[in-house]
């Protein structure tokens, strides 16, 4: 069994413009010790489904349909009293975009370390300090620093202080939302290289939200690629990029500026839909290249080629054509 | 001095400083200590060959933005030269007001607020952020026709509104007649970014700084901007100064490659020859950083050839600045700041290994 099933999931904001189908109908998998990226251009819902997982979708979003099921409870079901005490932080944590700002800066990082134990385990002030020391040390920080205030911090410790709190209640899942975009390329290297350890050797499964595709070739697993709010491509990172099948991962794919590779510009002509209201049939057609007529008019269910699910209309006709 | 030929180039700075003084506190003054400085560019040579791309790289508050504003003439630099080679018609108005020349080029450090005017019709920039740079209360049609008329030129309105639809073409904003009446919030980032472009080139620029065009824009769409500004180029005889902290896309579409740390440029040359044979170890370290995407890279544990963190610009580390973080330092690193050697054609870099080796 899986520790992680999600399914059917759809969230929906209720604007007072329309309602947007920001997550629509999305399914995946996710096992222990694994990691898993989400990806997808601004728009595509990547955020809001990782907020889901959580439970934490601002209003006026609201989960709408679907199933998460954590070690075998549904965790659309449960009150939020029970989220917050036996779930959220505890089970699954969240490393929030902009982390250099998620830190209370008249705070020192320590008491905010503390603050996150305390809440959820009844242990003294003092073993909960103890904890967040050995936790600044996993994460390459000196523990003597626990005392300093968030300014003392460079960008790529406050980012490291952030990744320890998530791991305070030594959670089975972390989620991090784009955990790098704020950082330079060194400091991107050493957190990855962090997340890769922490993984490695606490067996934690990460949920990577991003819409890099060469930091999720670092990290990941399997990848779930999004495009306006569904799922079009799913599969293990070595299929995807070595044969991506959906067009739209496909043109992703070439767009990828490659150092050292060939100094050729790819890009997906158009732009994102409008997610109050999204094209009919596949939400891609309008900027896909090998649009047919049937994908203007009916939107295409998965197709499993091997162990890769794509949604995709080419993918029905190789089937009847044998 | 570089084996740049002089004639191939549009613009360059030599001995460029730009420091920024900070506030004295109360004790400070009354202790009588010294004012400290940011020095934000510290001793930079630049150099701009027409027609070319040349980028400008380096990390988050290593000076490239302002290096970057201070060849245009937006910030005064607090020492060095910025020399230009104008068009014919400013040439003329500079040769009459006796700006001074060096060869073909004329120092635009210090110039009249009239050749200022006139000159920033040809040295343009593109901000970072396509949200921040536009008046959000302002038409597409009232962004592009301001600069028109703060330079006066066009007779009538109907003629700027013809300049006008012109830039929205030029920059694919096509039919240009339906963005004219659009507001910033109404279009994409990358439509914004076209816009931006669009109002630096409305006045006939000849240089642009592109500060970190594409870098708030979707991956898909990136490349499209790229392409634009590249294809502008070529139509119109544009030279770039690409200012970027993204190694990939500068190994793509720059010509030649300036790698800065902490207010010094470290390493310069030919895009490929930097690229493919860094020389001095922060360049090195950099391009180990840069993710790849191979998904095999997932198992590795990547060594990054540098350590410790970057210092801040107002404690610059004596010797060479990069000492500290370097794997190689030596003695003399720590006293003396390196000068740039020759270590392949037109590839400059200045560390210390390299006299080592002669």
């Amino acid at each position: 069994m899986p520790l992680l099933e999600v399914k059917g999931l759809k969230i929906y904001y209720f604007t007072l413009r329309g309602v947007v189908k920001a997550v629509d109908n999305v399914s995946f998998t996710l096992e222990k010790g694994e990691s898993l990226a989400i990806v997808g251009e601004s728009g595509s819902g990547k955020s809001t489904l990782g907020y889901g997982l959580i439970r934490l979708v601002p209003p006026p979003g609201r989960i709408v349909e679907g199933e998460i099921i954590l070690d075998g409870t549904d965790l659309t079901k449960l009150p939020e009293s029970r989220i917050r005490r036996e779930i959220r932080w505890k089970r699954i944590s969240m490393v929030f975009q902009g982390a250099l700002n998620a830190l209370n800066p008249v705070k020192r990082v320590g008491d905010q370390i503390v603050d996150a134990i305390l809440a959820h385990e009844s242990v003294t002030k003092k073993e909960a300090l103890q904890r967040a020391m050995e936790l600044l040390k996993a994460v390459g920080i000196d523990p003597r620093r626990v005392n300093n205030y968030p300014h003392e911090f460079s960008g790529g410790m406050k980012q490291r202080v952030v990744i320890a709190m998530a791991l305070a209640l030594n959670p089975d899942i972390v989620i991090a939302d784009e955990p790098t975009t704020a950082l330079d390329v060194v400091v991107q290297a050493q957190i990855l290289n962090l997340l890769k350890k922490l993984k490695q050797e606490r067996k934690m499964s990460i949920i990577l939200i991003t819409h890099d595709l060469s930091l999720v070739a670092e990290l990941a697993d399997k990848v779930v690629i999004m495009y306006g709010g569904k799922l079009v491509e799913i599969g293990s990172s070595d299929d995807i990029y070595t044969d991506p099948k959906h067009p739209y991962t496909k043109g992703l794919m070439a767009s990828i500026p490659r150092l050292g590779g060939k100094k050729e510009l790819y890009w997906i002509p158009g732009n994102p839909p409008d997610l109050r209201s999204p094209p009919p049939g596949c939400r891609f057609h309008p900027r896909c290249p090998y649009a047919m007529d049937i994908c203007r008019v009916k939107e295409p269910p998965y197709y499993n080629i091997k162990d890769v699910s794509v949604a995709c209309w080419l993918f029905e006709e190789k089937k009847s054509g044998g | 001095m570089s084996t740049y030929s002089y004639k191939d180039l549009i613009l360059f700075g030599e001995g460029l400083k730009v420091y920024f003084s900070l506030a004295r506190s109360l004790t400070e003054v009354l202790t009588f200590k010294k004012g400290r400085n940011v020095r934000a560019v510290d001793g930079v040579n630049i150099y701009l060959p027409r027609n070319k791309v040349t980028c400008l790289v380096g990390e988050s508050g290593c000076g490239k933005t302002t290096l970057g504003r201070s060849i245009i003439g937006l910030i005064r630099p607090t020492e060095g030269r910025i020399y230009y080679k104008p068009s014919k018609e400013l040439e003329e108005l500079m040769e009459k007001e006796g700006v001074p020349k060096r060869e073909d080029f004329y120092d635009i450090t210090d110039v009249s607020g009239k050749i200022y005017k006139l000159l920033r019709r040809e040295l343009q920039i593109v901000f970072q952020d396509p949200y921040g740079s536009l008046n959000p209360r302002m038409t597409v049609k009232e962004i592009l026709e301001e600069p028109l008329i703060i330079h006066g030129i066009g007779e009538s309105e109907d003629e700027r509104l013809e300049m006008v639809i012109k830039a929205l073409t030029d920059v694919k904003l096509t039919p240009p007649e339906e963005f004219l009446n659009l507001y910033p919030f109404q279009l994409s980032g990358g439509q914004r970014q076209r816009v931006n472009i669009a109002r630096a080139l409305i006045l006939g620029a000849k240089v642009v700084v592109a500060d970190e065009p594409v870098s708030m824009l979707d991956v898909s769409i990136r490349a499209e901007i790229l392409k634009l500004m590249l294809d502008l180029k070529e139509n119109r005889d544009l030279t770039y100064l690409f200012i970027t902290h993204d190694l990939a896309v500068a190994s793509i579409i720059c010509d030649y490659i300036n790698i800065m740390y902490l207010g010094k440029i470290v390493e310069r040359g030919p895009t490929d020859e930097v690229i493919k044979n860094p020389k001095h170890p922060y360049t090195q370290a950099l391009l180990v950083a840069v993710p790849q995407p191979d998904p095999k890279g997932r198992w590795v544990i990547k060594e990054v050839p540098i350590k410790g963190e970057v210092p801040s610009a107002i404690n610059i580390p004596p010797g060479c600045r990069f000492h500290p973080r370097c794997l190689y330092a030596m003695d003399i690193c720590q006293r003396e700041e390196p000068p740039e050697y020759l270590v392949g054609k037109d590839h400059y870099s200045a560390c210390w290994l390299h006299k080592e080796k002669k």
